[in-house]
């Protein structure tokens, strides 16, 4: 069964005045148990708006929303409890720290769920471990911290609840490059470990193509498509033609095929393209694999 | 909940009620509602809801938003009402429960009442409907510019309202995401007795205030940075100017002003 279903879901900002917009329209969409997804899109095609209808924090204006099967918005009472099965990391999450002590912050997610001190306290510690904060930080006040340690204390705010399916509004966007291969690494980790679902969403297609196992293609408010990598990327005309890139290594690989070389056109990471021109060129005759 | 907080929603329009002088139109605005308190007949007050009305109509902004800017203060009207009703206890009686009493009077004062603030508050609607916020604090500021003999800090104060107003939608937005933020981090912010509200509040209060002085110091950084210094020797890309229209709509104004005053004679002889 599928962790997340959506059918015909709609959702228009403002209805009804003349500032009204359609930022989500008709979006039929089935996310299977275990994945992990990346959402890309340009600027304004609803990426931020169709993630918040996951956890019931905006109602479709029409369609439904299946959570583990359960239609959102049929019990009201029920939202709360989705939402502890739904975690949701919003764009610049530092914003939203509010606590003394970044201990406290962390514990507002586990504490609201109506856990025991002690589970609590083992949740906030391998919260913060999966994230990268040191023990040391917990006292201090979350308003003293650098803007990247921020960010890691309002994921692990959300990542201590442990949500079935974990969502990240580009969780690295204003970070130095190395802060966010180490964010991103980290949230793969976790991915990894925990098996659960994450959904990710990114404008960097390097990014997107190193870490995930799915891509959700948004334009203009629709679904574009939701694929594998391997076939999202395989439709690099169609993405340029709607403003968006395909990584840097596939469009040096299609250029080359272009050129005649007879290479595979399935490369999107930057390592597997090394290994299968390395194998190529008879230097390294072990097994590639991406 | 937020969404329904139309106070500074400017719709931007080419009609003639926006074209007006923004000084002339606080003028007519106050003359509007000298009008209403001088109406003491219901064809006093018909006069005046014509005059807004039209204006209204004139301006090309849906009556559906004319409606919006009601809704917020709904509660008053019937409070109003209701105390009219329930406690004018002279005049014709109508009505009798126990203790209840109602009258003629009761009732027609209670309506005349509710018309009047109607009135009021669909004429200032659609003053800040037409009138962009920069608009409008230049226009006080201008209007009371006179003041700065006596050192009121007139343009200061403009300012500071220009600002307020420029960061009430703001505001808005980002409490509506902070508190997207922490219901899903499953903080309860619905259900409860008070206290325990009181307290659920602590997590939207405590970054929005935060959030608040990040951008009180980024913005008096920027202004510094393009060296503002008060209102000393500035002068403005836009002049505000009077032209014909400006002195008609004062005119057609005075025209329903007498026309008020007129209505009620009738009322009285009739
Ligand atoms: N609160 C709002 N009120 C009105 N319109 C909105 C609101 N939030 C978003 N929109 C509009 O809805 C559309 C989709 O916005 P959304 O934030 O979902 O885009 P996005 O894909 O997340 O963009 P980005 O990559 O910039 O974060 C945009 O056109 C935006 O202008
Ligand atoms: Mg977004």
């Amino acid at each position: 069964m599928s962790v997340i279903k959506t059918e015909g879901l709609t959702y228009v900002y403002g209805e009804g005045t003349p500032f009204c917009k359609t930022a989500v329209d008709n979006v039929d969409l089935e996310i299977e148990e275990g994945e992990f997804v990346g959402v890309i899109g340009h600027t304004g095609s609803g990426k931020s708006t169709l993630i918040q209808h996951f956890n019931g924090l905006l109602k479709p204006t029409s369609g439904k929303v299946y959570i583990d099967g359960e239609e959102l918005w049929k019990d009201k009472s029920r939202l709360r409890d989705i939402r502890f099965k739904v975690g949701l990391v919003f764009q610049y999450p530092e914003y939203q720290l509010f606590e003394e002590t970044v201990y406290k912050d962390i514990a507002f997610g586990p504490k609201n769920m109506g856990l025991s001190d002690e589970d609590t306290d083992k949740r906030i510690r391998e919260a913060a471990r999966m994230v990268g904060l040191k023990e040391e930080i917990f006292e201090k006040s979350p308003f003293e911290l650098s803007g990247g340690q921020k960010r890691r204390v309002a994921i692990a705010g959300v990542m201590a609840m442990e949500p079935k399916v974990l969502i990240l509004d580009e969780p690295a966007s204003g970070l130095d490059p190395k802060g966010r291969d180490a964010i991103l690494a980290q949230i793969r980790e976790y991915h990894q470990e925990k098996k659960n679902t994450v959904m990710l969403v990114s404008h960097s297609m390097e990014d997107i193509a190193k870490h995930t196992t799915k891509i959700l293609v948004m334009n203009k408010a629709k679904v574009f498509c939701y694929d594998t990598p391997v076939n999202v990327f395989h439709r690099a005309e169609e993405l340029q033609q709607m403003g968006l890139s395909v990584p840097q290594i596939t469009r040096v690989f299609n250029r080359l095929k272009a050129a005649g070389v007879p290479v595979n056109d399935d490369v999107y990471t930057v390592k597997y393209a090394k290994d299968l021109i390395l194998s190529m060129l008879g230097k390294d005759n072990k097994k590639v694999e991406r | 909940m937020l969404k329904d907080i139309t106070i500074g929603q400017y719709f931007p329009g080419k009609s003639l009620v926006h074209r007006l002088d923004p000084r002339v139109k606080i003028i007519l605005i106050v003359a509007f509602i000298v009008m209403l308190f001088i109406a003491d007949s219901f064809f006093g007050l018909g006069v005046g809801m014509v005059f807004v009305l039209g204006a209204f109509l004139i301006s090309g902004i849906p009556f559906k938003m004319m409606l919006k800017s009601l809704k917020p203060i709904m509660p008053l009207l019937i409070f109003t009402g209701l105390l009219n009703i329930l406690f004018i206890r002279t005049g014709e009686v109508i009505w009798k429960w126990k203790f209840i009493v109602i009258t003629e009077l009761g009732v027609t004062t209670a309506l005349f009442m509710v018309i009047r603030i109607v009135a009021l508050i669909i004429g200032s609607s659609l003053l800040t409907y037409t009138t962009s916020p920069i608009q409008l604090t230049d226009a006080i500021e201008r209007l009371f510019s006179p003041l700065k003999v006596i050192k009121v800090p007139v343009h200061e104060l403009a300012m500071m309202m220009t600002i307020a107003l420029r960061f009430i939608p703001t505001l808005i937005e980002e409490t509506d995401k902070i508190m997207s933020a922490q219901k899903a981090r499953g903080a309860d912010l619905e259900t409860g007795s008070v206290i325990q509200r009181a307290k659920a509040l602590i997590p939207i209060f405590v970054p929005l205030i935060v959030s608040s002085f990040r951008r009180a110091e980024e913005l008096a950084l920027a202004m510094e940075c393009r060296c503002y210094h008060g209102g000393e020797g500035r002068t403005r890309l836009k002049q505000l100017k009077t032209s014909f229209r400006d002195y008609a709509a004062l005119a057609v104004t005075a025209v329903f002003i007498a026309g008020v005053v007129f209505a009620d004679k009738i009322d009285f002889i009739i």
